[in-house]
């Protein structure tokens, strides 16, 4: 992917589109990459309605009516990486934990009980062999629970995600967390996240060594011009499907939480950009899965529901462990949307969508 | 005329798909309320291994299920699915569903004819998903495939029957029944189909993602049944001009 051929793209369209050519671009079957930079940069709300009708029925053509269910499990915290946005940065001074098998286990039990059948196994950037090989028989362990296994840790190398496929993982989520290399270079202090190019090339190797989904985003607020940030990811996005027409992609646009000890400037990114964003890239990539964790709230989270939105974390705990006990370590960062797994299926079904748990049969 | 499809009489001639739809209780609403006899179910949704909801307690036990293989990329995984498919629901009825592109879902037909080669040898009934493709017809016809699934046009796009001249050669050219499947958006799309000489239609986001799924699922029967008919009665030819009944140069033959 040529990054600076879109960033240059982008510098010369960014420009507030007339209503008439917002709704011109609105009419249009197939939107460009250039009509999705003039949107981006569009803030009508009558445009944005009338592009929501739209964005709601090209979500329920490629989806249906539903919303895809899974949850986050942390299973270490140790980081080997300093960057600012992160409550797990390895300049945190917090108590650093890595759940054994038992406890791993445990952990898994209790969400099957609930009934998720997806599950992500997060860790720190811990590059360490003992850090893969705890991943290793976590994800070995997922297997046997879940239909959906997939992985949010440091990228691996192509023979480490092959190991990984080999005993059961399904999917990586990796985010670039930003497309800007000033910023990127701003944010990541120590560790291997500071290198840009080998983040960026990473979710490739997933994807060569055999995993069925990808997902990809960037954590809003951390550039000043998210709107870059926004166009960047989905020109990452389109360049993997056009590479990798059989991956399943998902796309996710986090935004900046508090977390204990936070300590830096960030870009607030408003209710408002965060839906312009979901239904703008619906419109653009109208395949690709997009992902709203717990992050946001849930009054917000119930409003994109029929919006773009097709995946959803719930009950999610950011903290080691903490499904089948209390944990003691703090989370990377705070969970906003704090409801059970009951209200939230609750809520789903009265949007008139169903909430499901399985994407893919284990074979 | 009543079809018969793997063996089995079938009444209903609008099969209709399941993974669409807001909430499973429709289900057994648009069987029962439109009289439908086969449902196309993904596997990945019939786990029994779920300690929620499953799709299975939502269809009714004389309904024919047709376990789909939807999220297979090739024809091992396509395999794969289908046995496990056929455990979970009793049912050795199968839509091979071998999509290699996410972005406009169509199918992969040479991994579909390989996957069905395996599947008729294992004594599935086999209903290929395919994009129109004659000659891939005559071959998965050959294999012993129960009937043929061409799309309309693209899965969910609504656009009706953009395929409409490739489908009247498979209709012409094969003797298996052809099902119109993807792409159809409304029941006049349906009754198109079913005029040209198809033997049914399995319909998905047109009827799942309808205000009202229920009543939307009788609209498609009622196009689906009038298409049908007409077919069956014989269509006249359109032509380009009027074709008197009393002819106006009659009286230059003494009529």
């Amino acid at each position: 992917m040529n990054l600076d051929e879109f960033v240059n793209l982008y510098e010369e369209y960014k420009k507030k589109p007339s209503k008439k050519e917002a709704i011109d671009i609105l009419n249009k079957d197939e939107i460009t990459e250039v009509d999705y930079i003039k949107l981006l940069n569009c803030y009508d709300l009558d445009v944005l309605e009338i592009a929501a009708r739209k964005a709601k029925d090209i979500t329920e053509r490629y989806f249906g009516k539903n919303i895809f269910l899974y949850v986050p499990l942390y299973i270490s915290n140790f980081c080997s990486s300093g960057c600012i946005y992160c409550g797990y940065s390895c300049f945190n001074k917090i108590k650093r934990k890595r759940l054994n098998i038992k406890e791993i286990e445990d952990e898994m039990k209790a969400l099957k009980k609930r009934g998720f059948q997806s599950i992500l196994i997060l860790t720190g950037e811990d590059n360490t062999k003992e850090g893969f090989n705890h991943l290793k028989d976590a994800v070995r362990l997922a297997r046997r629970y879940f239909s959906e296994v997939l992985i949010e840790t440091s990228p691996l190398t192509l023979d480490g995600y092959m190991e990984l496929v080999n005993e059961g993982l399904t999917g990586v989520t990796l985010y670039q967390e930003t497309y800007d290399l000033d910023t990127y270079k701003k944010v990541h202090l120590l560790g291997e996240k500071r290198n840009f190019k080998a983040r960026l090339w990473a979710i490739e190797r997933a994807i060569e060594a055999g995993v069925r989904e990808v997902n990809i985003g960037c954590l809003l607020g951390l550039c000043s011009d998210y709107l870059k940030d926004v166009f960047l990811l989905s020109m990452h996005a389109m360049y993997l499907l056009k590479k990798y027409p059989k991956i399943e992609l998902s796309i996710s646009f986090p935004r900046i939480r508090p977390f204990k000890g936070m300590n830096f400037d960030y870009t607030e990114v408003s209710d408002l950009e965060l839906v312009k964003f979901i239904v703008y890239t619906r419109l653009l990539l109208k395949n690709v899965g997009i992902n709203i964790s717990t992050r946001e709230r849930s009054d917000l989270r119930d409003n994109l529901i029929g919006l773009g939105v097709t995946k959803m974390s719930a009950e999610s705990k950011t903290s080691v462990g903490g499904y089948s006990k209390e944990s003691d370590s703090l989370g990377q960062f705070e969970v906003s949307d704090k409801r059970s797994l009951d209200e939230i299926i609750k809520v789903i079904r009265s949007k008139g969508y169903n909430a499901e748990f399985i994407n893919w049969v284990m074979i | 005329m009543c079809l018969v499809l793997g063996g089995k009489r079938i009444k209903s001639r609008l099969f209709v798909g399941t993974g669409k739809l807001p909430n499973y209780e429709l289900i057994k609403d648009i069987i029962n309320e439109a009289d439908i006899d086969v449902v196309t179910v993904a596997v990945r949704r019939a786990s029994k291994d779920s300690t929620r909801e499953n799709i299975l307690d939502y269809i009714p036990k004389d309904t024919i299920i047709m376990v789909n293989t939807s999220g297979a990329r090739d024809h091992k995984e396509a395999v794969k699915i289908a046995l496990i498919g056929r455990e979970l629901t009793n049912s050795d009825w199968v839509k091979v569903e071998i999509e290699a592109d996410t972005k406009y879902l169509l199918p992969d037909n040479e991994e579909t004819i390989k996957a069905c080669e395996i599947l008729v040898k294992e004594g599935f009934k086999v209903f290929p998903y395919i994009s129109p493709d004659l000659i891939v017809s005559k071959k998965l016809e050959d294999i012993g495939v129960c009937a043929v699934m061409p799309l309309g046009a693209p899965i969910g796009t609504n656009k009706g029957l953009v395929a409409k001249e490739l489908l009247k050669t498979i209709i012409s050219e094969v003797k298996i029944p052809v099902i119109v499947d993807a792409g159809i958006g409304r029941p006049s799309h349906a009754a198109e189909a079913m005029e040209l000489g198809a033997e049914a239609c399995l319909i998905n986001t047109a009827i799942a993602t309808a205000k009202d799924p229920v009543n939307m699922a009788k609209a498609f029967k009622m196009a689906i049944d009038a298409g049908r008919k007409a077919y069956e009665i014989g269509i006249l030819k359109e032509k380009e001009y009027a074709d008197a009944s009393s002819p106006l140069t009659g009286f230059l033959r003494g009529v």
